[in-house]
């Protein structure tokens, strides 16, 4: 697509995922205006936990472990890019990532796990591995006596999510996307050649439009005749104080960053819209952290959060593209950060293009068709 | 430099970096560390930038300093006691380092 007008691209939602696409297209020699909306957004990107996860994504739909793939394989391209781009160093630590077993009975289901990744994916060799308590303890000294067991997958790894968000907006800017805060969008019409846009007391108009809006897509997307059945899922962190490094690798629930804060997560409730946080909740993360590395009893707690992931009724991305409006996209995704690669260097090159591709059919809202809409 | 509004009697020793400094019963450890001219209290570990003491109540974990062998100690939080030993300037804590 050849750069005409004032603008070519407007993205709504300046998280990671819509930071991510305006990289991508911005790259691609075109001009894009990002609307975003104030800091009490809820805003699924300031809870990540900062994994760059293949693991054991994509059981039972192996497209998406294929593409999750895809994302961590060009996460250092990625990290490259935005460093001569931005200056920001996002550390990216890319050795492979542990999930553990505090009992047999998970360690047997995560074998399960493996076997039916192996059985759905085919020739595509998935590396997970299984590994006993002592294994794992030679590269976990730290470890913890009750854990039995764990996987391990040489291609996860961990970034540090605040430079990476910091990193994506400078380089945005830098670049010479148009960033917009506190442009809550209230109304999109599709209008002759595109859309316009309404914000509080304006209007702007693009000839092409990519809802990233996280939870608010389920909102947008029927004002351009598509569906986001999207809900949230609360999860709260816990950060410790910096620390000597004592672990040299993520674990699913557990991750030392690089500046030595260590960052305990995972948990999972409905809530609405409510990111508050809970201490029934907090104190069984803390444990099981306590119960995998003893030493962490002794770390003070700087802080505790919550925020809300966007989750689809499968909890697989959604790409799609309006049929009725052509020029009118969206994504939506739980993983924006192990899938930020692939959407600034292989999705925003398709949208750059004005179609998406064939092969990403599989992650339309179409399949959810039978699925009532969650608003 | 730091100057008392009033001169309490100094009852109380504590060992800061080793010195000896004489402070009052009550006296917090920041108040020590102001008195006997210990600034900054540490550099931060990430960009090596000086601190002190900043809020003076809690809130900002500039003035982290190890006491008796723990670090990440907050100074404005702790009341000084006799004996006790405060080192200034250290980094991260290290917990498998620590003898508690």
């Amino acid at each position: 697509m050849i750069s005409s007008g004032e603008r070519d691209f407007v993205v709504i939602g300046g998280g990671v995922v819509g930071m991510c696409i305006a990289f991508g297209l911005i790259r691609k020699g075109l001009k894009v205006t990002v609307l975003d909306e104030g800091d009490r957004a809820l805003r699924a990107s300031r809870g990540n936990f900062a994994l760059v996860w293949l693991h054991t994504k994509g059981i039972g739909t192996p497209e998406y472990s294929k593409w999750t793939r895809r994302s961590v394989s060009l996460w250092k391209q990625f990290a490259d890019e935005l460093k001569a781009a931005s200056s920001i160093d996002v550390g990216l630590e890319q050795r492979g990532g542990f999930l553990l077993c505090l009992s047999e009975e998970e360690l047997q289901g995560r074998i399960r796990a493996r076997g039916q990744l192996q059985h759905e994916l085919g020739e595509d060799h998935h590396p997970l591995e299984i590994l006993r308590r002592n294994q794992l303890a030679a590269m976990l000294p730290a470890l913890g006596p009750e854990v039995v067991g764990g996987s391990f997958c040489p291609l996860d790894g961990h970034v540090n999510a605040l430079r990476l968000f910091g990193a994506l907006h400078r380089a945005c800017e830098l670049r010479g996307v148009v960033y917009r805060p506190n442009s809550t969008v209230e109304r999109i019409t599709p209008v002759q050649n595109g859309f316009e846009v309404q914000l509080p007391g304006e209007k702007l108009s693009t000839p092409r439009i990519v809802l990233a809006a996280g939870l608010g897509n389920a909102n947008l997307a029927p004002m351009v005749g598509m569906s986001a059945p999207v809900r949230g899922e609360r999860g709260q962190i816990i950060v410790t104080e910096r620390l000597d490094r004592f672990l040299d690798y993520p674990v699913g629930n557990v991750r030392q960053t690089d500046e030595g804060g260590v960052m305990i997560g995972a948990s999972k409730e409905d809530a609405d819209f409510d990111t508050l946080t809970s201490t029934p909740v907090l104190a069984d993360l803390a444990s099981d952290a306590v119960r995998m590395f003893p030493v962490l009893s002794r770390a003070r707690v700087v802080r505790t959060w919550s925020a809300l992931r966007v989750l689809s009724p499968d909890e697989c991305p959604i790409y799609d593209q309006s049929k009725v409006y052509p020029g009118a996209f969206l994504v939506t995704c739980h993983s924006g950060i192990t899938l930020a690669a692939a959407h600034a260097l292989d999705l925003a090159a398709d949208l750059a293009e004005g179609l998406l591709p064939r092969r990403l059919d599989i992650f339309s809202a179409r399949r959810f068709s039978n699925v009532p809409t969650v608003m | 430099m730091f100057r008392r509004l009033c001169e309490p009697t100094l009852s109380i020793t504590v060992y800061i970096d080793g010195r000896e400094v004489r402070v009052a019963d009550g006296d917090s450890v920041s108040t020590a560390l102001l008195c006997a001219g210990n600034l900054p209290v540490r550099r931060t570990s990430v960009t090596s930038a000086p601190r002190g003491i900043y809020c003076g109540m809690g809130v900002c974990f500039d003035c982290l300093v190890t006491i008796d062998g723990e670090g990440n100690r907050q100074a404005c939080l702790t009341t000084a006691r006799e004996g006790m030993t405060v080192k200034t300037g250290s980094g991260r804590r290290s917990l498998s380092a620590e003898t508690l």
